[in-house]
């Protein structure tokens, strides 16, 4: 399947670097509070300064996420969320023009089958796939199907990571890459500039020569003040759990949710421009 | 004991962890990146220490002066005479904490020792793999947090109590199902943010490579006496061996002895709960279908979207929904026969077991006996009296007596029974 209208994440990043900024990465997961709601949340992001949305696809087993987004993970599959709504709300969020990424854990995708989700992603206008759980070296039925669709394949990287496993992940990136600054799980610690200077200066020397992959930094990111302090150093602040507390303390009033989510994308665009 | 052990056998995994190689995908590592230069790193220790004859012969002396190893071959003789055929018992009951999860996490905390580093973390489904860690920590002078499910934490009091007294900390999960398998998203959490001086002690042959090679080489001791053990006694291979299956770490140190034993006929039993025809089971491989859960491609109980399901079973060793991926492997290449044991029968073989042989199994281990018993009378049927069939008694039963109390309405006065009998006729 061709497609003509998807922006991928290398543009909205390419954008940004052309405006001396960071670009704002936004994450929330699919079907909460339930579909049509995640949609309008997700879309609160967008017209609220977001460059590149993220959008979880709500999985049992999530080991790389803290409290917060379990939280709203668990209510989406109890209102019975499925793969296809993601989809669905991947095709609702890409129609606005912003580059769409799913972040998944890997067997939802292996279940539905690599080719056909690929297929699929790439028709509902999506841009790629973030994969927590799967490394390059354990994903070559996915790389092969990324390849075959041009979607983005976002790998992670952390400070643990050796030179050698930051070469060969970045040199099988496209998009960006996602660097976890700190070693730990979403929304539980904060990061800071300096914690994650060294691996942010190792993840650009190692990357691809002239690839100019774009390092965004995420898990530990919630304040405009830390999105100016990292936007000095990166290509893309990466914020989800903060956004996801936004709409967990508004469970019972759904609109006054989307304006504190609103507001908090505002004050993080306003942070990356600071920068 | 003279028999030689083979370190190696044909099913084992390559140096990334596949079984059966790459193009069978059993296995491998779906892991956070964060983790992977963590497990990187104890691969190769976990090397090294099984080539370093002063390593293998200190875990050694631990299993036999502190541990109580080897654990006995028992004839059962009462028990063969009703099946027909001879019944062996490798009696890892009789093991320090009376189980043979003492293996495993004495092996995995020498190693912790060996790499430096001082603290370690264990997730526990009913708490036996959590009291097997929080005593070698003590054993060692390591620091130990066990996560347990919050629900866990409640039905087994006693055992929370026992890791309290060993000086372990337990974090009750509440995430999720609050369960095993939460228990071991947790512990997986806890490790991706402290892993620069802690070990996860993984309780059983599942998760990302090298755990269940590592966990396998560390438990193996069960077969490779057991073998010897019948081999001196009998001067024969025994015709078949049999095991319970959750994730399927006692399986496992059972089988690898006897993998190339050709003529050894070879079988997993799995927990079936009330029924594999009922939502409640925990019959991995017979229901399963092939995903990814807690790093290894496996079989695993899931839905249409690939979540996974909550799997059920009277014994709380054998609830998980995945399964050790060599036992995929063996179970894909035909090599081991893995059947379904229900709730039912398992507490029959249970009961069995106790008046036959005054021996109370836990409630894993009793899977294995229901099941080994079915294999023997066909054996008997087929050999006559000589036919043999080893069964791992991987646990002996007080951690379950709440659970038998209440299955047998056991400590109740004859006058209150018979009330019983007289309201359910059918019992």
């Amino acid at each position: 399947m061709t497609r003509t209208t998807t922006v991928t994440a290398s543009t909205a990043f390419e954008r940004a670097r052309a405006e001396g900024r960071a670009a704002l990465v936004g994450y929330l997961p699919a079907g909460y509070p339930d579909v049509a709601g995640g949609i309008d949340a997700l879309k609160a992001l967008v017209d609220s300064g977001c460059d590149v949305i993220e959008i979880g696809l709500p999985y049992s087993d999530p080991v790389m996420d803290g409290p917060t987004i379990q939280a709203a993970a668990q209510a989406a599959l109890e209102g019975g969320v499925r793969t296809t709504d993601v989809l669905r709300t991947v095709e609702a969020v890409a129609a606005t023009g912003t580059p769409t990424l799913v972040m998944t854990y890997w067997n939802p995708v292996e279940r539905y089958g690599v080719p056909r989700f690929a297929a699929d992603l790439a028709s509902a206008g999506g841009a790629g796939l973030i994969t927590p759980d799967l490394t390059p070296d354990s994903a070559p039925e996915w790389i092969a199907a990324a390849d075959e669709h041009g979607l983005d394949k976002v790998f992670l990287v952390a400070p643990s990571s050796t030179d050698e496993r930051i070469a060969m992940t970045t040199a099988a990136c496209r998009g960006f890459v996602y660097a976890t600054g700190i070693m730990g799980v979403t929304g539980t610690t904060q990061t800071t500039a300096a914690a994650v200077a060294p691996l942010v200066a190792r993840t650009r020397a190692l990357s691809p020569e002239g690839s100019d992959l774009p390092v965004g930094v995420g898990v530990g990111v919630s304040t405009g003040d830390q999105a100016a302090d990292l936007a000095e150093h990166v290509d893309g602040v990466i914020v989800g759990s903060a956004f996801v507390r936004r709409l967990l303390d508004h469970a019972d009033d759904r609109p006054a949710g989307l304006r504190a989510l609103g507001a908090l994308a505002e004050e993080l665009a306003a942070g990356v421009r600071r920068g | 004991m003279t028999t030689e052990v083979h370190r190696t056998t044909s099913y084992d995994a390559d140096e990334r962890g596949w079984f059966g190689g790459p193009e069978q995908g059993w296995g491998g590592r779906f892991m956070p990146e964060a983790l992977v230069a963590a497990l990187d790193e104890l691969t190769e220790a976990w090397h090294e220490a099984m080539a370093d004859p002063a390593f293998v012969a200190e875990f050694d002396a631990i299993l036999r002066d502190y541990g109580g190893m080897p654990s006995p071959l028992y004839h059962a003789e009462r028990l063969s005479r009703q099946v027909g055929a001879r019944i062996l018992l490798k009696r890892e009951d009789l093991n320090h904490t009376g189980a043979h999860k003492i293996r495993n996490v004495l092996g995995q905390a020498l190693l912790t020792k060996r790499m430096g580093k001082t603290r370690v973390i264990a997730e526990t489904g009913a708490g036996q793999h959590g009291v097997a860690s929080a005593t070698a920590a003590a054993y060692f002078g390591l620091d130990c947090t066990v996560y347990m499910g919050a629900v866990d934490t409640r039905r087994q009091a006693l055992n929370v109590a026992r890791m309290h007294l060993l000086g372990a900390e337990v974090v009750p999960v509440e995430s999720g199902s609050a369960t095993l398998k939460d228990a071991i998203n947790e512990a997986l959490r806890d490790w991706v943010a402290s892993v620069d001086r802690t070990a996860y002690l993984f309780g059983t042959a599942a998760g990302p490579h090298p755990f269940p090679s590592m966990v396998r080489d560390f438990t193996r001791g069960i077969g490779d006496e057991a073998r010897a053990q019948v081999l001196e006694r009998y001067g024969v291979l025994p015709d078949a061996i049999a095991a319970c299956v959750g994730g399927g770490s006692n399986a496992i140190g059972l089988f690898t002895a006897f993998l190339d034993d050709e003529g050894v006929a070879i079988h997993g039993f799995e927990p079936g709960g009330e029924g594999v025809d009922t939502p409640r089971h925990a019959a991995t491989i017979h229901a399963g279908e092939k995903g990814v859960l807690h790093g290894a491609r496996t079989y695993v109980l899931q839905d249409a979207d690939g979540q996974t399901i909550e799997s059920h079973s009277i014994s709380a060793g054998l609830d998980y929904p995945g399964v050790g991926p060599q036992h995929a492997h063996l179970a894909a290449t035909g090599r081991v026969t893995y059947t379904p044991v229900t709730d039912v029968e398992a507490m029959d073989a249970m009961a069995l077991l106790s008046r036959t042989e005054g021996i109370i199994p836990a409630i894993e281990s009793a899977h294995a006996v229901a099941g080994a018993m079915r294999v023997a009378r066909e054996l008997a049927a087929e050999k006559g009296p000589d036919a043999t069939v080893l069964i791992n008694l991987s646990g002996r039963g007080d951690k379950d007596m709440g659970t038998a109390i209440e299955w047998f309405g056991l400590g109740r006065t004859e006058a209150e029974i018979s009330d019983d009998v007289t309201e359910e006729p059918v019992g």
